[in-house]
C-alpha cells in the first residue's frame, strides 16, 4: 500500500460517532429475514427443469405456489453468516450456564461424525452392511455402562427428557409385570422442570419432596412420603444446588424396601464420571446427557442424545431395538416378533437414535479414556469451588461449599441495591460474557448458577472472578449505571417478552409490520 | 491431555485458594463407599487424535456407504444432495457452540433462524403456525396424538395402515397412557375406509401421505369425516421434498402436520439426528409443544425475536406442561432453513419434479421385468413392488452384488404374509440412470 500523503495518527479521533448511513456498525451487520431477501425465479442450487405426468400423482398435484424466496449461493451464505455473527458460544467466550455443562466440543468429533461410514449409512439397510456402525454403537454402551456401574443401556432416546421417559416407561412396564399400579412418583422441588413433566406424560401423579436448609432432599420427608402407591422417585445427583445428596444411599434403600425404583436425572454426571458410579448408588435408571459430559455439541438447542443405563431389575423392560453381538456379528432387534427374551416396553423413535452424536461422543471417550473423564471432573469440580471461594465474600452463597461441578448463587448480596439478578446477568453481558443460569434452581431466591466446566484455564477463570467481583462490589456501592438498561453492546438491547407473548407473531408475512410501526 | 487446559501448578493454587489440601477434600460429601479407583474401570487411556482417528477410521470402513453403490433405501429416511455450504455454515462456532437461546441480546442469530425455519414449515405444510423443531418426524408425531387428546379430552387415537410402523409403535408407547389406539389393517397400495372407524370417542386420525409404501392419499375425506365427528386429522409427511410437488396438508384440511425434516439439509446418519416438523392451525397454538421463536422489539424499537409462549413448557409449568420437551433438534433446524433457503422456490419445486420423475421412469422399468408387480399407483419419490419371492432375502443377494435394493416391508411388518414380498423402493435426485440399470439387471437375475 501507498503510505504517502496516508494520515497514520489516530488523535481526535475517539469522539462519538454519529448513526451510521447504513444501519450497520463496523462488524456488526443489520440482517433482514431471508424472506425479505432474494426474487422469484433465482435459486442457489443447480437443477434441470423436468417435465413431470400427472398420472401417478393421485390427482394431488400441488396448485398454489408455496411462497419461499429465490437467492443464490453467495447471498445464502451471507445471510447465515451474519445471523451466526450475533451469537455467543463456547467456542468465543466462557459459557457458565449451570445445568447445561457447556463444555469445549472438539473438532476431532465433528470430523468422524462426517466419516460416509457412519454419516452416509441408512438405518434400514442390511444389518450384514453395517457392522462398522454397530461394533461402535455396542463399543459406546460398553464405556457407559462400565463408567455407570450400570447393567445394560438403551441407546434410543434422543435428549435428556426423552431418556427420562424412557427410564419412567421401564419403571412403569416393570410394575406391571409385578402387577402392580403405583400411581405416584416423587420428584424434589429442586429438579429439573423435565423431571415433573415427565412424570405426568407418562402417567404419573408428581409429589414434590421439599429441600432442607442445607440444599440436599430432605431425607426424612421423601422417607414419610414413600408407600405402597410410588412408583419411583426422581432424583438429580449431584443435585440443581451443586451438593452431592449425602444420604443418597440411605433413600436409595428406603425406596428399594417401599417396592419403588430410583430414577436418576444424570445431567449433573459430567461432575462425577470416573469417580462414582451411579450403579454404586442404587440407581435403577438414569439417562445421560451425551452433548453435556460426553461433548457433542449443544447446537444452538440441539440436537442431543440421552441414552439410559438400567439396574439388572429394569433391563428386561428397555425398549427396542436391542443390540445383540453372536456368532454371525451384531444385530438389532427391531420388532417383539423377533424377540428371544426380555419384554421391551415400546419403542422410543423411529429407528435406533441419535447415531451422529454416538459417534461423537465415542470420540470424545477415547480421546480422553477413563483416566482423562476422570480428570475431566475434577478439574470441573475444582474450577466451580474455585469460584466458589473467590467470590462467596462478595456474593452470597447460600450453602457452603464444598460444591460439585457448580456453583450456586442467591440475590441476598443484592438486597437493597435495587439490581436484581436479571440485571447482573445482562450486565455480564456487556463484560463479555454469557450469563449463568438464572432462577434456577427454584428452591434459592434469584438463583445464580454457575457451571465453569472442566474447559477453562485459570486465567480465564480469575479474569470471569474479576469481572463479577467488581460487578457485586458496584451494584452494593450503588452504582448501577453497569446494570440498568444493559445490556448496551449486543446486538441487541432487552427485548420485549411481554409483547411478544401478548400477541405472538410466530413466522413471516407478508404483511408483519415493521417494528415500529406496531402499535 | 489436550482439551483440559488446567496445570499441575494451576491445580495447586486453586486447591490452596480453595483452602483443602487436595482433590478428593471436594468430594468429602459423597459417601466413602460411593468413590471408586481408576482401576475399577476396564478402559483404555487417553489417546492421540490421530489414534482415535485411525480406530474410528477402521470402524467406519466396516460399513457399505450409500454414495459407494447404486442405492434405494428410503421409508422414512432418504438420500438427498445437500450442498457444501449448508455443512460449512452448521459448523460455525457461533451456531454449533451455542445453547438453546435463554439470553436473547447474545442469540438472535439463532432466535432469527428459528424464526425463519417456523415459517418455512408452515409455508410447506399450508399451515398457519409452527414450531422450532422436535426430535424427528415419530415423536413429533406422537406429540400431535397427545395434543390432540387434550384438545378434544377424547381418548381414542385412529392410525392409518398406511403410517410408518415405527411411528405407529411410537405413538403407541405415549398415547395408550392417555387413551386408546388403533390401527387399520394394512392395505398396500389400495385406499382404505379409514371414516368408518371413526367415533365420538375419537380425539385424532393420523394419515401419511405418501404412506410407508409411498402411496399418495387422498386427505380431504378424511378430514371431512374426522370433522364431522369433532376429531382432529393430524397429517404425516416422511418424505419433505414431496411438498414440493404435492397439495399441502393443510389445504386439506389437516389440523395438525407432523413430518420428519430431514431429507432437506440433514444426512442419512444411521437415523439420526434428524429434525421433527411440527405445524397446526393458530387457534391450537397454546397446546402446541415446543419451542417457539416470537418477534418483537428491544428498547431500541429494533425488532428481535425471543423465545415465547414458554408458560406451555416444562420448565415454567413443570407437571402441566404441553411436552416434556427441552433440547430439541436446533442444528438440523439450521441445517433445514439452509438447504431451503439455496433452493429456494424454484430450487425445491425443481428438485421435487426430479424425483418424482426418477422414480416414475424407475417403477416403469421394475414392472417391466416378468414376475414384479407395481403395487402402488400413485406414488412421489418411492414406490412398493411385489416380487414373486420373499423380499428380505432378494435384498439381501443383492446386497451381496453391492446393490441397496430398498427396504422389505418385512423389516417394518415381520410375519406379515401380506407385506412379505413387498419391496420399498425410494428413488431421489442422487440416483443415476446406471444405477436404475444395474438394480433392474440384479433383479431380473435373482428372479430367474
Amino acid at each position: 500500500m501507498n503510505n504517502q500523503g496516508r494520515p497514520t495518527a489516530v488523535a481526535g479521533m475517539a469522539e462519538t460517532a454519529p448513526a451510521t448511513i447504513s444501519g450497520d456498525r463496523g462488524l456488526d451487520h443489520e440482517e433482514g429475514l431471508i424472506f425479505e431477501l432474494g426474487r422469484d425465479g433465482m435459486t442457489g442450487v443447480d437443477l434441470p427443469q423436468t417435465q413431470v405426468s400427472e398420472s401417478r400423482l393421485g390427482g394431488q398435484r400441488r396448485k398454489g405456489a408455496i411462497g419461499l424466496p429465490g437467492l443464490s449461493e453467495p447471498e445464502v451464505v451471507r445471510h447465515y453468516v451474519r445471523l451466526s455473527r450475533m451469537n455467543y458460544a463456547i467456542d468465543s467466550g466462557l459459557y457458565p450456564l449451570g445445568s447445561c455443562t457447556m463444555k469445549h466440543n472438539p473438532r476431532l468429533n465433528e470430523k468422524m461424525a462426517r466419516l460416509p461410514g457412519f454419516a452416509d449409512i441408512h438405518p434400514l439397510q442390511p444389518q450384514k452392511t453395517v457392522q462398522g456402525a454397530l461394533a461402535l454403537i455396542s463399543e459406546l454402551m460398553r464405556w457407559l455402562t462400565t463408567l455407570t456401574g450400570m447393567h445394560s443401556v438403551a441407546m434410543s432416546p434422543k435428549a435428556g427428557a426423552h431418556g427420562e421417559l424412557c427410564g419412567l416407561l421401564a419403571i412403569r412396564a416393570a410394575m406391571e409385570a409385578r402387577g402392580e399400579d403405583r400411581k405416584r412418583i416423587l420428584v424434589p422441588e429442586s429438579a429439573h422442570g423435565t423431571n415433573p413433566a415427565t412424570a405426568a406424560l407418562a402417567g404419573f401423579t408428581v409429589e414434590e419432596v421439599p429441600a432442607t436448609s442445607g440444599g440436599h432432599v430432605d431425607a426424612d420427608a421423601l422417607e414419610a412420603k414413600l408407600g405402597p402407591d410410588v412408583a419411583a422417585i426422581m432424583l438429580t445427583n449431584p443435585n440443581t444446588c451443586g451438593l452431592f445428596e449425602p444420604r443418597v444411599l440411605e433413600m436409595a434403600n428406603a425406596v428399594r424396601k417401599a417396592g419403588a425404583y430410583f430414577y436418576c436425572d444424570g445431567a449433573n454426571f459430567n461432575a462425577i464420571a470416573g469417580r462414582v458410579r451411579p450403579g454404586d448408588l442404587g440407581v435403577d435408571a438414569m439417562h445421560i446427557n451425551l452433548h453435556k459430559t460426553f461433548s457433542t455439541p449443544h447446537g444452538g438447542g440441539g440436537p442431543g442424545a440421552g441414552p439410559v443405563v438400567f439396574s439388572k431389575a429394569l433391563a428386561p423392560f428397555a425398549p427396542l431395538p436391542l443390540l445383540i453381538h453372536d456368532d454371525a456379528g451384531f444385530r438389532y432387534i427391531e420388532n417383539r416378533e423377533d424377540l428371544e427374551t426380555g419384554s421391551p416396553f415400546g419403542r422410543m423413535c423411529a429407528f435406533h437414535g441419535q447415531m451422529g452424536m454416538f459417534v461423537r461422543a465415542l470420540a470424545y471417550m477415547l480421546s480422553h479414556g477413563a483416566d482423562g473423564v476422570r480428570q475431566a471432573s475434577e478439574d470441573a469440580v475444582l474450577s466451580a469451588n474455585y469460584i466458589l471461594a473467590s467470590l462467596k465474600d462478595v456474593m452470597s452463597a447460600p450453602f457452603p461449599g464444598p460444591c460439585m461441578h457448580e456453583a450456586l448463587f442467591d440475590d441476598s448480596f443484592l438486597d437493597g441495591t435495587g439490581v436484581t439478578t436479571l440485571d447482573f446477568a445482562k450486565a455480564m453481558i456487556d463484560e463479555g460474557y454469557h450469563p449463568m443460569t438464572m432462577y434456577f434452581p427454584l428452591v434459592v431466591h434469584g438463583a445464580m448458577l454457575i457451571e465453569p466446566t472442566e474447559s477453562e484455564s485459570k486465567e480465564s477463570l480469575d479474569r470471569f472472578i474479576h469481572v463479577l467481583r467488581v460487578l457485586a462490589g458496584e451494584a452494593k456501592a450503588g452504582n448501577r449505571a453497569r446494570f440498568d438498561g444493559a445490556p448496551r453492546f449486543a446486538p441487541r438491547r432487552r427485548l420485549d417478552e411481554t409483547r411478544a407473548a401478548r400477541k405472538p407473531i410466530l413466522r413471516w408475512t407478508q404483511k408483519t409490520p415493521v417494528a415500529d410501526a406496531a402499535e | 491431555m489436550r482439551y483440559l487446559p488446567l496445570t499441575p501448578a494451576d491445580r495447586a493454587q486453586m486447591l490452596a485458594k480453595i483452602g483443602v489440601p487436595d482433590i478428593d477434600a471436594l468430594f468429602a460429601g459423597v459417601p466413602k463407599e460411593a468413590i471408586v479407583s481408576r482401576a475399577k474401570f476396564d478402559l483404555p487411556d487417553t489417546q492421540s487424535e490421530m489414534d482415535v482417528e485411525r480406530a474410528m477410521a477402521r470402524m467406519a470402513s466396516r460399513n457399505v456407504t450409500a454414495g459407494s453403490v447404486p442405492f434405494f433405501c428410503g421409508a422414512g429416511a432418504y438420500r438427498h444432495h445437500v450442498p457444501a455450504s449448508v455443512d460449512h455454515l452448521i459448523q460455525r462456532s457461533e451456531f454449533l457452540t451455542s445453547y438453546t437461546p435463554y439470553q436473547p441480546e447474545i442469540a438472535q442469530g439463532t432466535l432469527q433462524y428459528l424464526y425463519e425455519f417456523q415459517t418455512q414449515v408452515a409455508l410447506l405444510t399450508g399451515m398457519e403456525v409452527a414450531n422450532a423443531s422436535m426430535y424427528d418426524g415419530s415423536t413429533a408425531t406422537a406429540e400431535a396424538v397427545l395434543m390432540a387428546q387434550r384438545l378434544t379430552r377424547r381418548p381414542k387415537a385412529i392410525l392409518s395402515g398406511g403410517l410408518h410402523p415405527h411411528y405407529a409403535q411410537t405413538i403407541e408407547n405415549l398415547a395408550a397412557l392417555q387413551g386408546t389406539v388403533t390401527r387399520a389393517p394394512v392395505t398396500p397400495g389400495s385406499a382404505e375406509d379409514i371414516a368408518a372407524l371413526i367415533d365420538d370417542q375419537t380425539a385424532c386420525v393420523v394419515v401419511q401421505s405418501p404412506d410407508v409404501f409411498g402411496l399418495i392419499r387422498n386427505l380431504r375425506p378424511v378430514a371431512e369425516a374426522a370433522h364431522a365427528k369433532g376429531a382432529l386429522l393430524i397429517a404425516v409427511v416422511t418424505e419433505v421434498v414431496s411438498l414440493g410437488l404435492l397439495e399441502p396438508p393443510g389445504t386439506q384440511g389437516a389440523d395438525i402436520v407432523a413430518a420428519e425434516g430431514q431429507s432437506i439439509g440433514n444426512g442419512l446418519n444411521f437415523g439420526g439426528p434428524y429434525v421433527g416438523l411440527f405445524a397446526t392451525r393458530e387457534k391450537y397454538l397454546r397446546q402446541m409443544p415446543g419451542r417457539l421463536s416470537g418477534e418483537t422489539v428491544d428498547a431500541e424499537g429494533r425488532r428481535g425475536y425471543v423465545l415465547t409462549l414458554s408458560t406451555r413448557e416444562q420448565h415454567i409449568r413443570r407437571e402441566k406442561a404441553t411436552s416434556n420437551i427441552c433440547t430439541n433438534s436446533g442444528l438440523c433446524c439450521l441445517a433445514f432453513t439452509i438447504h431451503l433457503s439455496l433452493l429456494g422456490e424454484e430450487g425445491f419445486t425443481r428438485l421435487a419434479r426430479l424425483n418424482h420423475a426418477r422414480a416414475s421412469a424407475l417403477a416403469d422399468r421394475l414392472a417391466a421385468i416378468p414376475g414384479v408387480d407395481l403395487v402402488t399407483p400413485s406414488f412421489f419419490n418411492e414406490f412398493t413392488v411385489r416380487l414373486p419371492q420373499p423380499a428380505a432375502a432378494v435384498v439381501d443377494q443383492l446386497a451381496n452384488w453391492g446393490i441397496l435394493a430398498g427396504v422389505p416391508a418385512s423389516r417394518l411388518l415381520p410375519r406379515d404374509e401380506a407385506a412379505e414380498n413387498l419391496l420399498i423402493v425410494a428413488v431421489t435426485e442422487t440416483v443415476t440412470d446406471d444405477d436404475c440399470a444395474d438394480l433392474a439387471a440384479a433383479l431380473k437375475k435373482v428372479l430367474a
